[in-house]
C-alpha cells in the first residue's frame, strides 16, 4: 500500500471504484459542508473536493476535507497550481497528511481570470503562480511518498502516505498530444486518473485503446468522469463551451424532449456509466453532480454500484 | 523588441500638475518600431498635452525630444541642456529608457509616458504579440521554437491544460494557445516525440523570481579595471 487510502484498498482490490465531487461553499458556514456531507455520505468510496474551481474564492480544500477525514467520509484533496508556489504546496500537504488526508488530485486548475465564466466577479487582477504544472506536481508528491524528499532535495522525517491522482481530458483539443499528456503522468507517479466528462462513448472508447496501446490502463487506475446532466441546454452548452467535453447531438435532443428532465439525467448518468465500465481500462467513475448532490446517491444506487465495499 | 502603449494623457497630465515647463521625451528605438513614443508620438503627444492644457486654461511649455536611444547614457547626455531647463520630464521611452534617464539626471523629475507592456514583435500591420518573458533559460529548442513560457497563460512546461479549444486559451477566444501553437509546430517537424519526455520543475531563480538580475562579462571588466 502507497497510502492505505480507502479509494486506493478500493481499487487494489479489484473493485470498481466510485469518487464523487463536493464543491465546498462560498463561505465560513461549516454547517453546509456538512449538510453536503450528508447528502453524498455513503455513496462513494472518496470525494472530490474542489480546489476554488473556475477560480472562484470558496472554503479551502484542505479544510474542508478535514472536515470530511473528521467525519469519517475520505476526501481526495484537490490541488491546483495555479495559487501555490512548490513551498506552499509541499507544506499544505504535509499538513493535509497530518490531518489524515491520503489521497490528493494533481490539477492546473482554471486560469484567474476565469471568475466562473464571467457569472462572478472573481479576481481576474491577481498574480498566478503556476510555478509547477500539473505534470511536475504529481512528481513532487512522488518525491515526498517515496524518497521522504521535499523537491529542493531536503529530507522529510518520514514518507508521506499519498495515493496520487491527476486529471486527462481524452478529447481536448490538440488532440494529437493527449496520449502524450496521459503517459506522462503516469510516468511521473500518478496512481489514479479522473478524466474530463464522458457523453461521447465511442469517441472516449478510442482514447481509451490508445491508452492501452500503450498499456498505460495497466499502470494507473482510470476512472471516467461523468457529469450528471441537469437539461439540455446544459449539455448543449457544455458541448459548445466546456473544452474536451463532446456530447453527442441525440443526447442533447432526447434530453431536451425529456417531460422530466432532472429524471431523464439521471437516467443518462446511470446508462452512461453502466457504458464506460464495459471499457477495458476504465476501474471506476468519478461523479460529479454540480450543485445537486442529491443526485448521486440514485446515480451510483441506480448504476448497481451500491452499496460500496468495506475493505 | 520591447513593446509598449502609450498611457492616456489624463494621466499624463495628472503627473504634471504644477509644472510649468515639461519636456516630452522620445526614443527612436523599440518603441518607435511600436509606435508608442518615437519622434511621430511625442509630437501627438505634445500636442495633445498642448490642446488639454489651453482647454484647462493652464500655461504649461511643452517641448519636444527625441533620442536615438534612451537606454545608452552618452545618447541621453545629449539632450542635457533641454533637461536642465525644464521642471519635469515625459519620457516616451520603455521603463529602462525612464531609469536611465532617471539616473543620469537625479535631481529632475522623469515621469513614464508609457506602459511598457512586453518583449515581442510585429505580428501584423497594428498588431504585436509577445514572444518571450526573459526568464533566463531558454529551452525553446525542447518546444519547436515556441515559448511556453511566454506564450501559455499558465506557463505549463509538459503540454496544454484541459482548457485549450480550437487553437484558443481558455482565458479568451483573443488569445492563442501557446502549446496548440507548439505541437502544430513539432508536427510540421516530425518532432512531436520531444514533448515525450517530462520536464522536470523549472529553476525561476535564473527568472525575475531570483531577484534583479545582472550579465558580468568579466573580461569586459578586468581590462577596463587594467586600462584604468
Ligand atoms: S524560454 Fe525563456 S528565454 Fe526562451 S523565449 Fe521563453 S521566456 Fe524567453
Ligand atoms: S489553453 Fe493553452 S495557452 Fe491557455 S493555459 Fe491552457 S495550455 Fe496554456
Amino acid at each position: 500500500m502507497k497510502s492505505g487510502s480507502n479509494l486506493e484498498k478500493v481499487l487494489s482490490a479489484g473493485h470498481t471504484a466510485v469518487t464523487a465531487e463536493l464543491g465546498p461553499p462560498m463561505g465560513c458556514n461549516a454547517e453546509t459542508v456538512r449538510k453536503k456531507m450528508e447528502l453524498l455520505r455513503g455513496t462513494a468510496d472518496a470525494f472530490n473536493v474542489t480546489d476554488c474551481q473556475t477560480a472562484v474564492v470558496r472554503m479551502s480544500s484542505i479544510s474542508t476535507s478535514i472536515f470530511l477525514a473528521q467525519a469519517g467520509m475520505e476526501p481526495v484533496m484537490q490541488m491546483t497550481c495555479r495559487d501555490r508556489n512548490r513551498i506552499a504546496i509541499q507544506s499544505d500537504i504535509l499538513g493535509a497528511a497530518a490531518h489524515g488526508i491520503k489521497n490528493c488530485l494533481c490539477i492546473a486548475g482554471d486560469h484567474q481570470s476565469f471568475g466562473a465564466k464571467g457569472k462572478l466577479k472573481g479576481h481576474p487582477g491577481s498574480k498566478n503562480v503556476y510555478d509547477v504544472d500539473s505534470i511536475q506536481l504529481v512528481g513532487i508528491l512522488r518525491g515526498l511518498r517515496d524518497d521522504a524528499r521535499q523537491q529542493g532535495g531536503d529530507p522529510l522525517d518520514a514518507s508521506v502516505p499519498l495515493f496520487i491522482g491527476a486529471a486527462w481530458t481524452p478529447l481536448g483539443d490538440p488532440i494529437e498530444i493527449r496520449t502524450i499528456r496521459l503517459a506522462k503522468k503516469v510516468n511521473a507517479g500518478a496512481d489514479f486518473i479522473q478524466t474530463q466528462a464522458v457523453y461521447d462513448i465511442k469517441r472516449f472508447s478510442e482514447a481509451m485503446q490508445k491508452a492501452r496501446d500503450r498499456g498505460l490502463h495497466e499502470r494507473v487506475a482510470i476512472l471516467a468522469g461523468i457529469i450528471v446532466p441537469k437539461s439540455g441546454g446544459m449539455l448543449a452548452y457544455m458541448n459548445k463551451s466546456v473544452p474536451g467535453v463532446v456530447v453527442p447531438q441525440e443526447l442533447i435532443d432526447r434530453m431536451k424532449a425529456a417531460s422530466d428532465q432532472r429524471a431523464e439525467g439521471i437516467k443518462i448518468a446511470v446508462e452512461l456509466i453502466q457504458q464506460v465500465l464495459q471499457i477495458e481500462g476504465v476501474r471506476g467513475v468519478h461523479i460529479q453532480a454540480i450543485e445537486w448532490e442529491e443526485a448521486v446517491r440514485e446515480v451510483v444506487g441506480g448504476a448497481g454500484l451500491l452499496p460500496r465495499p468495506t475493505v | 523588441m520591447i513593446i509598449a502603449e502609450r498611457k492616456p494623457v489624463a494621466e499624463i497630465l495628472n503627473m504634471i500638475e504644477g509644472a510649468s515647463t515639461v519636456l516630452v521625451a522620445g526614443c527612436a528605438t523599440c518603441v518607435a518600431d511600436c509606435m508608442a513614443g518615437g519622434e511621430r508620438e511625442v509630437g501627438i503627444l505634445a500636442s495633445a498635452m498642448r490642446i488639454a492644457l489651453v482647454r484647462e486654461g493652464k500655461a504649461v511649455e511643452i517641448i519636444e525630444v527625441t533620442v536615438e536611444r534612451q537606454c545608452e547614457r552618452e545618447f541621453i547626455e545629449r539632450i542635457r541642456e533641454l533637461v536642465e531647463k525644464v521642471d519635469v520630464v515625459i519620457s516616451t521611452a520603455c521603463g529602462i529608457g525612464v531609469q536611465a534617464m532617471a539616473e543620469r539626471y537625479r535631481n529632475k523629475p522623469i515621469y513614464p509616458g508609457v506602459n511598457t507592456t512586453f518583449l515581442g514583435l510585429r505580428e501584423e500591420e497594428g498588431l504585436w504579440t509577445e514572444r518571450c518573458a526573459a526568464c533566463g533559460d531558454c529551452t525553446l529548442h525542447l518546444t519547436g521554437g515556441i515559448c511556453p513560457v511566454a506564450r501559455c497563460s499558465k506557463s505549463l512546461l509538459n503540454g496544454p491544460c484541459g482548457g485549450s479549444r480550437e487553437g484558443k486559451c481558455e482565458v479568451s477566444e483573443e488569445i492563442a494557445c501557446g502549446w496548440q501553437l507548439i505541437i502544430d509546430r513539432l508536427i510540421e517537424l516530425g518532432q512531436l516525440d520531444r514533448l515525450e519526455a517530462n520536464i522536470p520543475p523549472k529553476n525561476w531563480a535564473t527568472s525575475r523570481d531570483g531577484g534583479p538580475r545582472k550579465v558580468i562579462k568579466k573580461e569586459l571588466r578586468d581590462e577596463k579595471r587594467k586600462q584604468s
